[in-house]
């Protein structure tokens, strides 16, 4: 008796219970606060699908009608929420379907755990039905990734995923599981994962760096920020915003920093790149010193590298080692999460004022204004343009509502123009740019904001590669807004094609279906826009609209986005016609 | 253009399945070719040390030894240039017999550090190890005998400088 409570009190100690590895999938998930995920079922997935099926009211699971929905899905509620994205898929085809949306999870530093079945562990190597390598397919497009093959070892690799997923800079993380580990049993126990050994996550802050920085930055007659993601990633708006106000430095963004400064503030100077704002463009090869924050320095953002910014002396502030010196060589490296560098510096710098140089930024955006603006934000021509629709968008919103946009012309005027109040509102596909990503990613986003207005700014190309995900939204009512842009163009292909390929239009005219009756016919209300005098009443309607609302605009053909650097041209290059 | 040079990378990595995919990956996007790779232990318990050569430029491999170093479980990578190292090679030569007393093949073995593995009534074999330059010179003597197979191994490098990975191992540990 005596050796038989011992042994229940052991076991108590410890607190390990028999289940099988699927089960311990959800459990571990369960631990991590996962409530929501998205996916697919299918053959070597079905142990841990019949697990969600048991654990339905606490894990709720959404059902994409493709694999890549999931993931772009996920994405989108990481985006917004800050939190890793879930995604479930089988093997073979389901794996490779989840490619895209994991690379586009990278490249733009979102934290995603997937979790693949793979076939039996006998049968690995061995060409079996729907198995591929997905370990070494998806390889250079994940952060980290792990096939298990014992239950047992389940609990440890989950922990250690959602660890990387969500640490340093995140990203997409991949775990697959062969069958025969969902469906063995073991003891069961949890612990989240703290450290790594052979990963640092936050490089140590410098404290020397940091004041270097700041003696430059003191010194600066024309100081000049670029910020990024990784404002937002590292939640250091508030303490970027007191940086740039004690300073008094003018700041632009880059496609991915939209929203971690709000639009209106006085020292936002709007957008850096190949289609982003006259000021910023041209005087980034005026400043002196140079400011890059949680940014990576892109070629869409650096147009060509040996004119970029030469006469400046480069600070770079960034989580990343790697992105150190890798484009703009730096004249200081300042390492470690923003958030903590950014407070440590406000020590250092001085309160200081830089009007002057400031109205060098409102000289140039007046003639951006005059040559460009004006007339996308209120045309004259006959057609319709997407400057004036996310113009009608932002007087309903109030620059309130999360923004997704897919990618093409209509991305680049969502940029522009979007007018944003709040952080984490610039959903999109950035670095990879991953037409089709909008439609599902936004479903992601309301899921994760459900209290906020939630739009996605699709072209007519983008909406038929993931128009399935209407399915989605008619299955989980999903209350996304739905803008297409149609062009009957692949817009943005084709004005590369009218600049420089002398209007030759291979492949991008599109016939394309009555959308209209597509979304009426996935339950999604619909409206179709081709007069300028509808067009604000239609805005108005679709936002009052509680549920999920579908709106198509008919767009002017040769609309074409300006200003644009280029490619090979210098930033200061940039073309306003 | 930044003059491509010989470097040796040597990387200390955990020992899991899959991270020579996800090493080998790095070089892959960039677009460079791995002249020789080997893999063994370290000096450090449980810890994998690979060693590639490539012949890039210095700027190139600064960054590509970032971008190793970002993978999870890569402890840390290091490069250096030929003059920073002590580095050994071996090849493996296969000779028909009919050549084992002809003279100018003994002449050959008199290089320091060659010398006959293995004889058979059909064929011998020439083990020779040193630098690079030495096994191409080897290579070129040895070839108009008709070599019937011939193997090389990767480079394995110590560093002259001292390389902090004990140390900082101990302080993540």
């Amino acid at each position: 008796m005596e050796t038989l409570k011992k042994e229940i009190q052991e076991k108590n100690t410890i607190k390990t219970i028999r289940v099988k590895g699927a089960e311990a999938v959800i459990k571990c998930l369960l631990e991590e606060g996962v409530d929501l995920a998205y996916g697919y079922p299918g053959g070597a997935i079905m142990p841990i699908y019949d697990e969600l099926y048991k654990y339905k009211d606490e894990l709720h699971h959404v059902l994409t009608r493709h694999e890549q929905g999931a993931t772009h899905a996920a994405q989108g509620f990481a985006r917004v929420t800050g939190k890793p994205g879930i995604v479930f898929a089988t093997s073979g085809p389901g794996a490779t379907n989840l490619v895209t949306g994991i690379a586009d999870a990278q490249i733009d530093s979102s934290p995603m755990v997937c979790i693949t079945g793979q076939v039996g562990s006998h049968l690995l190597g061995s060409d079996a039905f729907q198995e591929t390598d997905i370990i070494g397919i998806s390889t250079p497009v994940t952060k980290w990734n792990y096939q298990i093959t014992k239950a047992s070892e389940i609990p440890e690799v989950i922990a250690k995923a959602f660890y990387i997923a969500k640490s340093g800079r995140p990203g997409p993380v991949l775990i697959d599981i062969t069958k025969d580990a969902q469906f063995e049993e073991f003891d069961f126990s949890y612990k989240k994962c703290e450290k790594i050994r052979s990963y640092i996550a936050i490089p140590k802050l410098d404290v020397a760096k940091v004041k270097e920085a700041a003696e430059l930055i003191n010194s600066a007659k024309k100081p000049f920020i670029v910020f990024g993601q990784g404002v937002i990633i590292g939640g250091a708006e508030n303490e970027f915003k007191s940086f740039i106000e004690k300073t008094d430095i003018p700041s632009a963004c880059t496609g991915l920093g939209l929203s971690a400064l709000e639009t209106e503030h006085p020292l936002h100077v709007g957008m850096v790149g190949m289609h982003g704002n006259y000021a910023p463009n041209v005087l980034t090869n005026s400043c002196d010193v140079l400011i890059a924050i949680g940014m990576r320095f892109d070629d869409r953002v650096t147009g060509n590298l040996a004119t970029y910014a030469k006469q400046a002396k480069v600070i770079h502030f960034d989580i990343d080692p790697a992105e150190i010196d890798k484009n703009v060589k730096t004249a200081i490296a300042v390492l470690g999460d923003v958030k903590e560098t950014l407070a440590e510096i406000m020590q250092f710098v001085d309160k200081n004022e830089h009007k002057e140089w400031m109205k060098e930024f409102d000289k140039l955006l007046e003639i951006e204004k005059k040559t460009v603006i004006n007339d996308q934000l209120n045309p004259t021509k006959e057609g319709l343009t997407m400057g004036e629709v996310m113009g009608g968008i932002n007087k309903e919103t109030k620059g309130d509502a999360v923004i997704v946009s897919d990618v093409g012309q209509h991305q680049m005027f969502a940029w522009r123009y979007a007018k944003f109040n709040k952080t984490r509102s610039n959903v999109t596909s950035g670095g990879l740019g991953t037409m089709g990503f909008a439609l599902p990613a936004a479903i992601g986003a309301k899921m994760g904001a459900p209290e906020r207005e939630v739009v996605a700014i699709i072209g007519d190309g983008g909406f038929q590669m993931t128009i399935q995900e209407l399915g989605t939204i008619l299955q989980t009512k999903a209350a996304v807004k739905i803008v297409v842009l149609n062009n009957s163009f692949l817009g943005m292909v084709r004005q590369w094609q009218e600049l420089f390929f002398d209007r030759r239009y291979a492949s991008t005219v599109m016939t394309n279906p009555d959308f209209v009756k597509i979304a009426e016919g996935y339950g999604i209300e619909a409206n179709k826009v081709e007069k300028r005098e509808d067009l604000a009443d239609a805005i108005k309607t679709m936002i009052a609209s509680k549920e999920s609302y579908f709106l198509e605009v008919m767009i002017e053909q040769e609309d074409n986005v300006f200003p644009m650097i280029p490619t090979g041209a210098s930033v200061s290059d940039i073309r306003l016609s | 253009m930044e003059e491509s040079k010989n470097f040796t990378v040597s990387v200390y990595t955990e020992n899991n399945i899959g991270l020579l995919n996800r090493i080998s990956a790095i070089f892959l996007k960039r677009h460079i070719n791995i002249e020789s790779m080997t893999v063994s232990k370290s000096e450090i318990e449980h810890v994998h040390r690979f060693t590639f050569v490539v012949e890039v430029p210095e700027t190139l491999i600064r960054k590509v030894v970032g971008q190793l170093e970002k993978q999870i479980e890569v402890i840390r990578a290091f490069y250096h240039t030929e003059d920073e190292i002590i580095y050994h090679e071996t090849a493996l030569f296969k000779i028909a017999s009919t050549h084992l007393y002809d003279e100018r093949i003994q002449d050959k073995l008199k290089f320091r550090r060659a010398h006959i593995i293995a004889i058979t009534d059909r064929y011998f074999v020439i083990e020779a190890s040193g630098l690079k330059e030495d096994i191409n010179k080897m290579y070129d003597k040895l070839k108009p005998f008709g070599l019937l197979q011939f193997v090389r191994s990767g480079r394995i490098a110590i560093t002259r400088p001292k390389m902090a990975i004990s140390e900082l191992f101990e302080e993540i540990n």
